[in-house]
């Protein structure tokens, strides 16, 4: 391709990335986008400004030289494309699908200001698609130090914390509590929009080039303790992430049919349970699921339940088979990515906003029968900033739904901290650990993360995995001190 | 050449570090796993069976590391296979120095009777634990062990240990019919007292076990420091109801429907007075009194017709093998 000028960059239009059509996709499991040609991925990299100071990487947790990657990318140099990604980010493929690109690197997009930003996302999944086809740019492992680190779970923080530090030269263990490795990447993120194979190829082939051990099936805290792990490794990274499902207190929450988004998934994800009965673990739809709350996980819930319907109902539109999302905040404060929502609103979720259940009503058999439910209003802000929520006296109402998914939240699973003397912990339960390093408040623990943070995202978890990997590096080889 | 082989190869030294850890390598799942190779790999394979009746197998399985942890009261999560699902049981025994433990199941379901399949040699592709709080053992005085069917396995090392911790322990094991009981013998040497019922009456006092519970609770009265009952949840219902009048201490080891196991999916929680509570972290002992029967009972009979689609589809599956099997002779 000629050169363009900076005018006829300008004009090239955003790419548009190839999705299933919606009427087709509530119908599969198979991926929704489904990602940039080449030749899109060339135009798409024609419209980047290449500008001096870029903001682009002020945005990016992981500081991946963005317009670089994108350079390789418009001149057709896949390889050096790949190679400049992974100098950052050991998961591209990974990224490009669930990084929240639209508030971090593609905000700060200069092209932002006036129209749209470049699809920076769409670009990096391209990159880490061909990158998993080709394997073009083998990262190696670094000269043996003969440190040994324990890094414990095998999510994004972790993943990202043991790369780093192989890299480094250093002997990497993964201890992992379920029997694949992966964390909330296998568990709660859909195939529709992660695909299995594409985790299991990112950490396979990361974990054969830098001869990380992957240890599944050891629940650290039961079948080993931290204080074990202490005396057999030099340092220890914790990435547990947030595993603890959160119930609303309500009366009845113990009814057939009510559960954790985090069990919904699992059953669906991990287990396979949309594949019932040829994968042994079944899993329930209702013909009117609700699922309260308006993150991420409650849109996966919301779209896994749909397709779970209509895979029953041969998609027949006339099953009368709903989804609600039930959210007792309003449109504006819906912590979900945009495409997420859109995503959903384009497959038929019906949205319940300003309603909050007060009662989860059963039957005499102990199953769902319904909600009561509240409306609410908006008041003054609260802590997050947002406005916060009101009931409007005398506005209850029962709503028909035989299934209930609680999508609330998650908080860190407590377990690991059995037998950990001297980690301190918020009131919250999240381990206690400074920013910048990861440092905990016991004498060589590092932790990152939504074990730090509380449920985040995937990439602010690789962020905090690759600073805790540089400050364990700086303290191994003497360094820095604790 | 499959995944697994490639990275043997690939770890070369490694794989004998693997083996300091005493677990199998992970790599396994991402191939279809050569199960020689894996075994070689070492873990979780079958080391003995035992069928104590028609639906209920004993099997000694290699898990070293669960075996140095696991004591009395907790439990495990196996997994057969990719397919499979994570199936909770409780840990019956345990032996630290040969790097053993042994589970003694029940054939109820599809992955039960599966499993019942399973040879000296095969493998398990997961089994992670010892999962749960163990039993608080402590020297009460006089207390009483009940089993009920299967249940019997999980409270022999319950009996056991507090036998050893010197209290005076009468045990009551009883099933449905004969063929139903197990370990008498190994639950005779650890009781000072032992009563086997049958509600058939084909061996033993023909009785639920709940009958000689009250007898003893209303001859000793006070005498009872504590019991535990392990058995069907609604034998353990009816236990709750016999004691609760005599107001001692009952305590029962749960087997809700679980994924996980570790806290993360509460599929198994359960009502107490004190709220709902996980049955994998907050148990699998609860106190007998203080739990909602009716909730529970109701709750593990949620996936029912599942589990009766499960078990149609496997008989189906076992009858065309066999018949293929006959066509190839």
């Amino acid at each position: 391709m000629a050169e363009l000028t900076k005018k006829e960059r300008m004009k090239i239009p955003r790419q548009d990335m190839p999705v299933q059509e919606a009427k087709d996709r509530v119908q599969n499991f198979n991926e929704v986008a489904l990602g940039f040609t080449l030749e899109l991925a060339r135009k798409e990299a024609e419209r980047c400004l290449q500008c001096k100071e870029p903001k682009c990487m002020e945005g990016c947790p992981v500081e991946v030289a963005i317009p670089e990657f994108i350079e390789a990318v418009r001149s057709g140099d896949m390889a050096k494309a790949a190679r400049i990604m992974k100098d950052k980010n050991n998961l591209p493929a990974i990224c490009g699908r669930v990084c929240p690109q639209e508030v971090q690197c593609e905000a700060r997009c200069i092209l932002s200001k006036k129209g749209e930003p470049v699809a920076i996302g769409r670009i990096e999944r391209f990159v880490g698609d061909f990158e998993l086809e080709c394997s073009s740019c083998q990262v190696g492992r670094g000269e043996s130090t003969g440190k040994k680190v324990a890094v414990v779970g095998s999510g994004p923080a972790s993943l990202t914390c043991a790369v780093d530090l192989a890299r480094m030269g250093h002997d990497v263990t993964i201890f992992e509590s379920l029997h694949t490795p992966g964390g909330v990447l296998v568990y709660g993120i859909p195939e529709f929009r992660l695909p299995k194979a594409v985790i299991r190829a990112e950490i396979e082939t990361a974990a054969k080039a830098l001869a990380i051990r992957i240890l599944t099936d050891h629940v650290i805290g039961r079948t080993l303790t931290i204080d074990e792990l202490a005396a057999e490794h030099d340092a220890i990274f914790l990435g547990t992430g947030a595993g603890l499902p959160m119930f609303m207190r309500i009366p009845g929450i113990n009814y057939n049919g009510v559960m954790s988004a985090n069990e919904f998934l699992t059953r669906v994800n991990l287990m396979r349970g949309y594949q019932f009965p040829e994968f042994d673990t079944p899993v329930k739809v209702g013909k009117k699921v609700a699922v309260i709350g308006a993150g991420n996980v409650a849109m996966d819930s919301a779209r896994c339940s749909l397709r779970l319907q209509s895979l029953r109902s041969g998609g027949n539109e006339a099953s009368g088979d709903e989804v609600h999302i039930v959210y007792r905040r309003s449109p504006a404060e819906v912590p979900a990515r945009l495409e997420e929502v859109h995503h959903a609103e384009e497959e038929g979720v019906i949205f319940d906003f300003l309603t909050n259940p007060v009662e989860i009503l059963g039957d005499d058999k102990g199953a769902v029968r319904g909600m009561r439910c509240i409306r609410m209003e908006l008041g003054d802000p609260d802590e997050s900033g947002r406005r916060s929520p009101v009931p409007i006296q005398g506005s209850e109402f029962e709503m028909e739904v035989d299934q209930v998914i609680m999508a609330l939240g998650t908080s860190p699973n407590p377990l690991v901290f059995i037998n950990a003397d001297g980690l301190e912990r918020s009131r919250h339960g999240t381990v206690i650990a400074n920013q910048d390093t990861g440092r905990t408040t016991m004498k060589g623990v590092w932790a990152g993360g939504d074990v730090v943070t509380g449920a985040a995202t995937v990439i602010s978890a690789m962020g905090a995995g690759k600073r805790a990997a540089a400050d364990i590096d700086c303290y191994l080889k003497g360094e820095l001190g604790w | 050449m499959d995944v697994l082989h490639q990275v043997a190869v690939h770890f070369g030294s490694g794989v004998l570090k693997i083996a300091q850890y005493r677990t199998r390598e992970t790599y396994g799942h991402f191939g279809k796993a050569d199960s020689v190779l894996e075994r070689k790999l070492g873990m979780y394979s079958i080391l003995e069976k035992k069928v104590l009746s028609d639906v209920t197998k004993l099997m000694v399985v290699e898990a070293p590391q669960i075996a140095r942890k696991a004591r009395a009261g907790q439990f495990i999560i196996v997994l057969m296979h990719d397919k499979g699902e994570r199936i909770p049981l409780t840990i019956a025994d345990y032996d630290r120095q040969a790097g053993t433990i042994t589970m003694i199941f029940q054939e109820v379901g599809k992955s039960t009777m599966q499993m019942g399949t399973m040879q000296v040699g095969d493998g398990f592709k997961t089994i992670v634990g010892p999962l749960g709080h163990p039993t608080e053992i402590e020297k009460y005085g006089k207390v009483i062990c009940v089993g009920g069917g299967v249940g019997i396995a999980p409270v022999y090392p319950i009996a056991r240990e507090l036998k050893e911790a010197g209290n005076y322990v009468i045990s009551i094991i009883g099933a449905r019919t004969k063929a139903l009981l197990l370990w008498e013998d190994k639950m005779r040497a650890v009781s000072d007292e032992l009563i086997v019922t049958t509600d058939d009456g084909s061996y033993g006092r023909k009785d639920l076990v709940t009958v000689p519970i009250k007898e003893i609770l209303e001859s000793q009265p006070g005498r009872i420091a504590r019991i535990w009952a392990i058995g069907p949840a609604i034998m353990m219902k009816f236990v709750a109801a016999t004691t609760k009048p005599f107001n001692v201490p009952t305590i029962v080891s749960l087997n809700t429907i679980m994924v996980d196991g570790t806290g993360m999916c509460g599929g198994c929680r359960v009502l107490t007075d004190e709220g709902a509570r996980f049955v994998c972290v907050d148990g699998p002992e609860f106190d007998a009194h203080r739990v909602d029967w009716n909730s529970l009972l109701s709750r593990m009979a949620f996936y029912r017709a599942e589990e009766l689609q499960a078990v149609e589809r496997w008989r189906h599956e076992c009858k065309l093998a066999g018949a293929v099997a006959k066509g190839v002779e």
